[in-house]
């Protein structure tokens, strides 16, 4: 076929029938596409907006600050909310080193070879074991063997291990994003590995590494799975003792376990209590997140490529 | 600096190189001689940057790589169980294509080197000072860079940074410095700059250049070497490689008739 330009009142680049077409293809996958992002957005909105309409008439100070009286349908929340603040701080404690320390060196220090790539397999599958299962292993391995009973440390230390795959892939992405050139520069002024890591790659993966490891103790702030077993207890008495109330062998009260026990087994639970609850711990989980997002930003402007 | 005690720098022989089944580098023996400025040549993909990379063991780095031969540097041949490839790469010095400063400022790249081949705390401030006054005037940047040695580096001018790139080297004394492609990034001007500052540096160091540039192996190099599909075909002074080229290879390819 002869490729004449179609020349139409003299312009040589005026539109032609495929060019219409390719144009109407590309408006269809620009809307697609963008629906697509705007749906993903509007059940996180939706969530939240219904959940302050119904859990207004309860937020206050007294709400965050009180313990459940009456059998939970008065009262306030706190000794679960500063349940799941401890959750959060020791597994992050638990899985935060390992997780970074692991994901280091599997993308620093591994050579490619069946060790190595099992391992990598491994901490692949791991993420995608179902949370109840983390559960079992944490009586057997922290309530049972090691004996710390039912407690915030045996909780904390399944959250933390539930946690892992996710802080060591968080950790490889950040590092993985820092440009090779700046190894190759390292390594040919003769500097070992770990200088090359220590020096240059991870000031500059600190924020993607931060933001990855915070992001993934969220998630598991709202896991009600792990800790049921573990440590989590329908109520527990802390009245008048301020920030420290609960020591680490400590039973404790979680959002999430106390938001499943007022909604299930408990008859006569005003409704805004529930979803004061449920939006409390949405906030706590979003607090975290701004913070990750928040340290994030200062360092990346503070980053020199 | 002591003269170049033995007269040739880096030497090798029969050697080989593969990438796990695709072989690189096939049976080369090169002796390139201490001091002088050497260009390897070829067209794209012939080994030049594989070869180039041979010299401080860089190529162990990339993942699936076997080498067969003998590579000696200095006099030493560096697959000798005592050598340290730190101390090799330290001596080795290597420039490559992209300017590749550090996320640092100017004069912490430039300090650098020193930095990880001395123990923690045990340089003084002054000794420091005193290097990167005398690294980067060597390259020329001094008068230009001396009021803001502590912008970043990567904020500079490509030129700059290249020549930022030779200037950290030259603190740790290396004898021997390998750019691959070093003005391939740079406007022309740049590139006159990098030859400059190689003229400069010439009989100090030992330096091997890929390049893809003919004229510029013409201007800045005193001896050539030729390759073609992982093979070295010709090695001579600049002057006899192309104006009296021995294989009908490399007159060809001189001429531009291929590559």
């Amino acid at each position: 076929m002869s490729q004449e330009p179609a020349m139409k009142d003299g312009n040589p680049f005026g539109e032609t029938d495929l060019i219409r077409k390719k144009m109407r293809a590309e408006a269809a996958a620009r809307l697609l596409f963008g629906a697509m992002a705007v749906l993903m957005v509007i059940p996180l909105l939706s969530i939240l907006l219904y959940l302050f309409y119904k859990g207004w008439p309860i937020l206050s100070w007294q709400f965050i600050a009180d313990v459940p009286r009456h059998n939970m349908k008065e009262g306030g929340i706190w000794p679960a909310i500063l349940g799941t603040i401890y959750l959060i701080f020791f597994s992050l404690c638990a899985s935060a080193p390992i997780g970074v320390l692991a994901g280091i060196y599997l993308n620093e220090f591994a050579r490619d070879n069946w060790f190595n790539r099992a391992v990598n397999l491994a901490v692949l599958n791991l993420a995608g074991v179902p949370s109840i299962v983390y559960a079992l292993f944490g009586v057997g391995a922290f309530v049972l063997a090691f004996g710390f009973g039912r407690s915030i440390l045996a909780a904390s230390l399944t959250l933390g291990i539930m946690n892992l795959p996710v802080t060591i892939a968080a950790t490889k992405e950040a590092l993985s994003a820092v440009p090779r050139s700046f190894r190759e520069a390292c390594w040919n002024m003769g500097a070992t590995p770990w200088q090359t890591i220590r020096t240059i790659v991870l000031p500059n993966s600190l924020s993607g590494i931060l933001t990855g490891v915070i992001l993934s103790v969220c998630r598991a702030a709202g896991e009600t799975a792990p800790i049921l077993f573990t440590g989590a207890v329908f109520f527990k008495p802390i009245e008048g003792k301020g920030l420290f109330a609960y020591g680490l062998f400590d039973q404790c009260m979680a959002l999430s376990y106390h938001l499943l026990t007022v909604s299930t087994q408990l008859q006569g639970v005003p409704e805004a209590l529930l979803y004061g609850t449920a939006l409390v711990l949405i906030c706590i989980v979003l607090v975290f997140n701004s913070v990750a997002v928040s340290i994030r930003v200062y360092l990346r402007s503070h980053q020199r490529w | 600096m002591e003269p170049f005690s033995n007269a040739y720098s880096l030497e090798t022989k029969g050697l080989n190189l593969w990438y796990g089944d695709f072989q690189a580098l096939r049976d080369i023996s090169a002796r390139i001689r201490g001091g002088i400025i050497t260009g390897l040549i070829g067209p794209s993909g012939c080994g030049k940057t594989t070869f180039l990379r041979c010299f401080n063991r860089i190529n162990e780095r990339y993942g699936n790589v076997s080498t067969s031969g003998e590579i000696r540097v200095l006099g030493k041949n560096i697959y000798e169980p005592d050598v340290c490839l730190q101390e090799l790469r330290k001596s080795v010095g290597m420039v490559f294509q992209r300017p590749n400063p550090l996320p640092l400022s100017v004069y912490e790249n430039v300090v650098f080197g020193l930095r990880i081949h001395s123990p923690w705390g045990s340089l003084p401030k002054a000794e420091l000072d005193a290097a990167v006054e005398e690294a980067l005037r060597e390259v020329f940047l001094w008068d230009g860079l001396k009021d803001r040695l502590d912008t970043p580096a990567t904020a500079l001018q490509l030129e700059q940074q290249q020549k930022l790139c030779i200037a950290r080297l030259l603190p740790l004394k290396p004898r021997v410095i390998l750019m691959d492609e070093p003005c391939s990034a740079l406007d022309a001007e740049g590139t006159k700059a990098i030859e400059d500052l190689m003229d400069s540096l010439r009989g100090r160091y030992t330096m091997l250049i890929v390049t893809h540039n003919m004229a510029q192996a013409r201007r800045v190099t005193e001896e050539c070497i030729y390759m073609l599909n992982g093979v070295l075909v010709e090695h001579a002074s600049t002057e006899d490689l192309f104006l009296y080229p021995k294989d009908e290879r490399t007159e060809a390819y001189i001429q531009g008739r291929y590559g």
